[in-house]
């Protein structure tokens, strides 16, 4: 049986009708659209589901949509404002930063959290706050370099 | 997925009465990150899911000069482990949190979730166990309080009634001149299951002699325990690189881990030697003292 | 060819094409493509390794609300002759029986049946409803255990083959291959150093983030056209074709954005259910697979064994022996021949009898993983050759370098190497300070190890159109798995003169571009970006004939340079690219230049990687503390892009060797989660430095050598080297867990005490 579901994703208000069981990111992916927010293991290991809730970074593969009532869901796709990229989408793709890019969205929600809340992270501690997102494609170098590279104030 | 109700109580009340009239069909939700998927492999089954982040009963975190720590069943993992009384008082709790699956687990995975998993593995358990916690319970019949490491019944297990549900998790002030330490062995840096967890708890008199010992276990037993032998060989004791050693040894004989895929029953008992050892050095170094 | 300092745009780091849809979220991946009224369809596995499937009734899966089509063996037709793949092959008949069980399910995760219903939900609630008798049998755990004459059988009309000839009783060896060279049995007699060991590794998968996902329409007239994650369009189409018996011309595969392939993505999983079920219910199926298929039923690459005997004579490698055993999962097909090759690809060995088994067990059919059957072959050789290097007391780059493959030398199969670089990476490697400054430290080692891998060119095409306003449009047939669409762009670019920006490149599908091969095989920069070459050749020798038309000459005549047209020797004479382009809409018809590769030679990759570690001699856990990758590229056509290829090999190379492994408990997969599947995350991984040497390859217009594969070849080897150095105890099985490495430690105390 459906249930009602009302949250903010993106800025915008969503009024929908799910099914409990459906997860956030089935919500996200097969209820609004946004697909930027990626399946990779169906349980939170990962990170390429992690979206930004209520200023948290969480494995949305790990939570229901009804988990999401009243809340405010950030997504890959409300990361650009105004038609501008974030710094950080700008230095990924300055900094070579993706080869299959289907880990990106869930590494650019990561590293957003990080540096909300620690704008000038080691390289250590950029490593750890991006453990949970896996990445088969770069050995995470050119990642890594890329986060430093906002965290150090030149990548915008 | 099976299909099943969610409901968000506001009160404790509420969500006991949901529970009880679900006759053990109800399951509450904290965290997600084992319930989810436990749900979608079908490990678990629920007709009724009931949130327990919404109730503000199990939603408080507080320290208080007598009372001690107060966990909330729903509290993150993230949040116990930068909560500033945790990172003062209580290192073994903060460094078991914070050191859970990832940064995007630690913001959901809540520490009464972890406790109610009952996973053998559950990486917070052995710290608030040497740190003396209580789990205050309630059910229609009112609360209870067992104390942490009685908390467990087998794998997946815990003593709790259908009808009852875990509110919070107390903590006594630690007395001066104690420290608490945990560390866990992984094959990789960060995401892994335990293979072996510890947790030691010291106290010292005035004049550098162990006045108290708790050594609490994970992953290589049905539930978490406590390593008695090994705490008997620091007590009444000046703990130096002799009492160390031999705490490892006896640590040994509280497990009863099984062969997983995560590690042999061999390779477990000798990370319970390691890690006992690195974790009573660790608490002898925060007290200055050198082992 | 062109110099390198005379290229503008090639060589240079781009920014990636595509980059803005990655960092956005737009890109359109497998899951993420629906067709509206799309039913999805899930399927039922089998939860034994080994079991005759008696009988399926599905009626009660059928009468559930929502329930629109279920398909089982019975509802495909008799499949076609050949073979499928791109560096690894599968007999059509095999894949037949791969895609679905017919009578027998031979792994556990074997497809018994689809279900496809109007959401996820009900579909996965219909499979519980499907009964199927099973009479199980016992299963053939690993290959040794397969290979005993009374082994149960997976196949009883499946026969050894064997230098030409067919085994008189049916066997899970599937084939014996067969390498020798001089007389090794003389050779060892005359060895002053003679070593033998045997080497284990087990089975791992690609681990590519994005699970397989399609989608698939049949529509009215019968015309198929499959959506779907893959490394090669055409290849889907050519197998899809067989497997269902159609004509070519009614099917249509469009690739959708491809989230990781390393090779796994190449034979179709659920592309042949989804189309069988959109038959069946007259609606598009969407399929996605969940991890735990994934890893249960998709191709993993093989367990092996290997025994290797090797001798040197004075300073030379002079005899090689070895045994190597492939385990191919449920159907034959194992790179083992290729492992041979790998192993032996960097030494000049003028003795040697090697023999490669592949044999089947009830596990899934192996696929590629990025140089198939390297890995492996490689730890165990490089591993022999650093054992043989310290009984000579002789640094190991240098013993590399003394017995390293030049130009003119044989490879294993006896064809002479073209121009390589092996020589070239190992000198770099001795001059560099990765290896020279010295590592310091208790339980501290560092390790080297040489990587070789062939290659594959097969056939690409490309198309390039030239707009009225002088802009290209370039179709190219290759998937773009990491980034060459970025490539072929520069290539075109340089090609006619032009800034990047003034090319837009479009992956084709197979109705509108020419029969390219898989992408992957690291034929992608070379074999397509000559292809592309081509395609801009062929479209500036059109426009010359044109320039030739309008200043009456001979088309010989004309030369094409900074963007005009002009007479030799006679530059006053001359049109420019702009006008000749607006000629396309006045008349003379549209410019467009096609460009098809199928006959490139070889251009061997060789690498070498110098990794430090630092091991916990309590739990054994290793640490990798830094690494550097060394490469012949041949040449550079995007740096960024080659050192991420490095990166990316190396990392997964690392996972290889140090915490990746399927755990069996016979025949059902114990790890089936990424959580237990254990892959490196950034923690576990310092910054892979890489240096680039660049031995221009003997053929193609750049001197280009294909670059994505051999980076996984080194990285077992290194670290087993480094361990072999911090700890002085040498591990032969890989992964080297912290639970191997600890028993090794105590076992070498126990024998020291």
């Amino acid at each position: 049986m459906k249930v009602p579901l009302r949250f903010i994703v993106n800025s915008e208000p969503q009024e929908l009708l799910v099914e409990p069981r459906q997860t956030l990111l089935e919500v996200l992916r097969d209820e609004l659209g946004l697909t930027g927010t990626k399946e990779g293991c169906g349980n939170g290991n990962c990170g390429s589901c992690t979206v930004i809730m209520n200023g948290v970074s969480i494995v949305s593969c790990c939570t229901l949509g009804v988990e999401a009532e009243g809340k405010d869901v950030l997504t890959v796709e409300g990361l650009a404002q105004g038609g501008k990229l974030h710094p950080l989408q700008q230095a990924f793709i300055e900094g070579g930063a993706m080869q299959c890019g289907i880990c990106t969205p869930g590494f650019l929600m990561s590293t957003k959290y990080l540096l909300d809340n620690n704008p000038h992270p080691t390289e250590q501690e950029i490593r750890l706050a991006i453990a949970g997102n896996l990445c088969r494609c770069t050995g995470y170098d050119k990642i890594v370099r890329s986060i430093m590279a906002v965290a150090q104030g030149s990548g915008g | 997925m099976r299909e099943f109700d969610y409901k968000a109580p506001r009160t404790l009340r509420e969500a006991i009465s949901l529970l009880a009239k679900a006759n053990g069909q109800a399951r509450i939700l904290a965290g997600g990150t084992d319930l989810i998927d436990q749900l979608r492999t079908r490990r678990r089954t629920a007709g009724l899911i009931i949130d327990g982040k919404t109730i503000p009963d199990l939603n408080r975190l507080d320290y208080a000069a007598r009372r001690g720590l107060r966990v909330g069943a729903g509290v993150s993992c993230t949040s116990v482990g930068n909560f500033p009384a945790v990172k003062e008082r209580y290192h073994a709790i903060q460094e078991s949190c914070l050191l859970i699956g990832s940064v995007q687990i630690q913001n959901r995975a809540a520490v009464g979730g972890n406790f109610c998993n009952a996973a053998p593995s559950a990486d917070t358990v052995p710290s608030f166990i040497v740190l003396g916690a209580k789990c205050v319970i309630a059910g229609p019949k009112g609360k209870r309080e067992v104390l942490a490491e009685e908390f467990f019944a087998g794998p997946g297990r815990t003593v709790m009634a259908p009808d009852e549900l875990l509110v919070e998790i107390v903590v006594p002030p630690p007395p001066k001149n104690s420290a608490s330490h945990y560390l866990r062995f992984i094959p990789r840096a960060e995401m892994d299951i335990a293979v072996a967890g510890v947790a030691s708890y010291v106290q010292l008199s005035p004049d550098g002699r162990c006045i108290a010992a708790r050594i609490a276990l994970a992953s290589v037993a049905p539930t978490p325990v406590r390593a008695k032998e090994a705490e008997a060989v620091l007590i009444g004791k000046k703990i130096t690189e002799k009492e160390i050693q031999e705490a490892g040894e006896k640590a040994v004989l509280a497990a009863n881990p099984i062969d997983d895929v995560r590690g042999s029953i061999w390779y477990r008992k000798e990370l319970v030697k390691v890690l006992t050892r690195r974790t009573l050095g660790e608490c002898l170094a925060t007290l200055g003292q050198k082992s | 060819m062109t110099t390198v300092a005379e290229r503008k745009v090639i060589g240079k780091r781009a920014t990636k094409v595509d980059a803005l849809d990655r960092v956005t979220g737009k890109a359109v991946f497998g899951a993420d493509f629906a067709m509206p009224g799309t039913l999805h369809g899930k399927v039922l596995r089998s939860p034994h390794p080994h079991a005759i499937i008696k009988k399926i009734d599905y009626s009660k899966a059928l009468a559930v609300p929502g329930v629109k089509a279920v398909v089982t063996s019975a509802d495909f037709p008799i499949a076609g002759a050949g073979t499928a793949g791109g560096e690894l092959l599968i007999n059509i008949s095999d894949l037949r029986r791969l895609v679905v069980a017919e009578d027998k399910a031979l792994f556990a995760g074997h497809p018994i049946a689809a279900v496809a219903a109007t959401n996820p939900h009900i579909a996965e609630q219909a499979l519980d409803l499907i009964q199927v008798d099973y009479e199980v049998l016992p299963p053939v755990e690993n290959a040794i255990q397969g290979m005993q004459p009374q082994a149960p059988l997976l196949d009883s009309n499946r026969y050894t083959q064997s230098l030409g000839e067919k085994s008189s009783k049916p066997s899970n060896i599937a084939t014996i291959h067969h390498l020798e060279r001089g007389d090794v049995d003389k050779a060892f007699q005359e060895c002053n150093v003679v070593i033998e060991r045997r080497y284990e590794t087990q089975m791992v998968h690609q681990g590519y983030i994005e699970p397989q996902a399609c989608s698939a329409l049949v529509d009215a007239d019968g015309k198929i056209t499959v959506w779907t994650t893959s490394q090669g369009s055409f290849n889907v189409k050519g197998q899809l074709v067989a497997l269902l018996q159609l004509p070519q011309n009614m099917v249509k595969v469009v690739p959708l954005e491809i989230g990781g392939g390393f090779g796994g993505k190449i034979i179709v999983m659920l592309e042949t259910l989804a189309v069988m079920l959109s038959k069946k219910s007259g609606r598009p199926v969407k399929m996605v697979m969940s991890r735990e298929e994934v890893l249960k039923a998709t191709g993993p690459g093989s367990p092996t064994y290997i025994k290797l005997k090797t001798g040197v004579k004075g300073d030379r490698l002079y005899a090689v022996e070895g045994e190597f055993i492939y385990d191919a999962g449920a159907f034959p097909g194992s790179p083992v021949g290729a492992g041979l090759n790998v192993a032996l690809g960097p030494y000049k060995v003028e003795n040697m009898r090697v023999k490669g088994y592949d044999v089947v067990t009830n596990k899934p059919r192996v696929q590629a993983y990025r140089a198939p059957g390297g890995t492996p072959a490689a730890y165990a050789m490089e591993s022999q050759v650093d054992l043989m290097a310290e009984a000579m007391d002789m640094d190991p780059v240098e013993f590399r370098l003394r017995n390293g493959v030049q130009e003119g030398d044989l490879m294993a199969n006896n064809q002479p190497f073209n121009r390589i670089g092996l020589k070239e990476v190992l000198e770099r490697v001795k001059s560099h300070p990765s290896w020279n400054i010295p590592i310091n430290g208790k339980y501290r080692g560092r390790g080297v190890a040489s990587g070789f891998w062939t290659g594959a060119q097969l056939t690409s095409s490309a198309q390039v159109q030239v707009n009225a306003d002088g802009t290209l449009s370039l179709m190219t047939g290759a998937v773009d798995l990491t980034g060459t669409r970025t490539t072929m762009q520069q290539i075109c670019a340089e090609e006619f003169g032009v800034t990047p920006d003034k090319v837009h490149v479009s992956v084709g599908d197979t109705e509108s571009v020419g029969y390219t091969d898989v992408s992957g095989g690291s034929r992608i920069t070379y074999s397509m970006g000559t292809a592309v070459n081509r395609a801009s050749q062929d479209a500036i020798a059109q426009m010359k004939q044109r320039a030739a038309n309008q200043l009456k000459v001979n088309a010989e005549d004309i030369e094409f340079a900074d963007g005009w047209f002009r007479v030799k020797g006679d530059p006053e004479k001359e049109v420019s690219f702009l006008e000749l382009a607006r000629t396309s809409r006045r008349g003379d018809g549209p410019i467009i230049g096609k460009g098809v590769v199928s006959k490139l030679a070889p251009a061997p990759e060789f690498a070498a990687h110098v990794v430090d570690v630092e091991v916990d001699p309590e739990t054994g856990k290793v640490n990798v503390l830094n690494y550097t990758a060394f490469q012949d590229v041949g040449f550079a056509v995007n740096p960024t892009q080659v050192e991420g290829q490095m990166q990316g090999g190396a990392s997964q190379g690392i996972g290889w060797a140090l915490t990746e492994e399927y755990v069996w408990d016979k025949g059902i997969l114990r790890n089936a989660t990424l959580l237990d599947y254990r892959m490196p995350t950034a923690l576990d991984l310092p910054m892979i430095n890489t240096e680039i040497i660049e031995v221009p390859a003997s053929d193609g217009p750049y001197g280009v050598r294909g670059v994505g594969e051999v980076p996984i070849v080194p990285p077992a080897g290194a670290l087993a080297n480094a361990v072999a150095k911090a700890t002085g105890v040498r591990l032969y099985q890989l992964p080297m867990s912290p639970e191997r490495v600890l028993k090794a430690l105590r076992d070498k105390a126990k024998d020291k005490a």
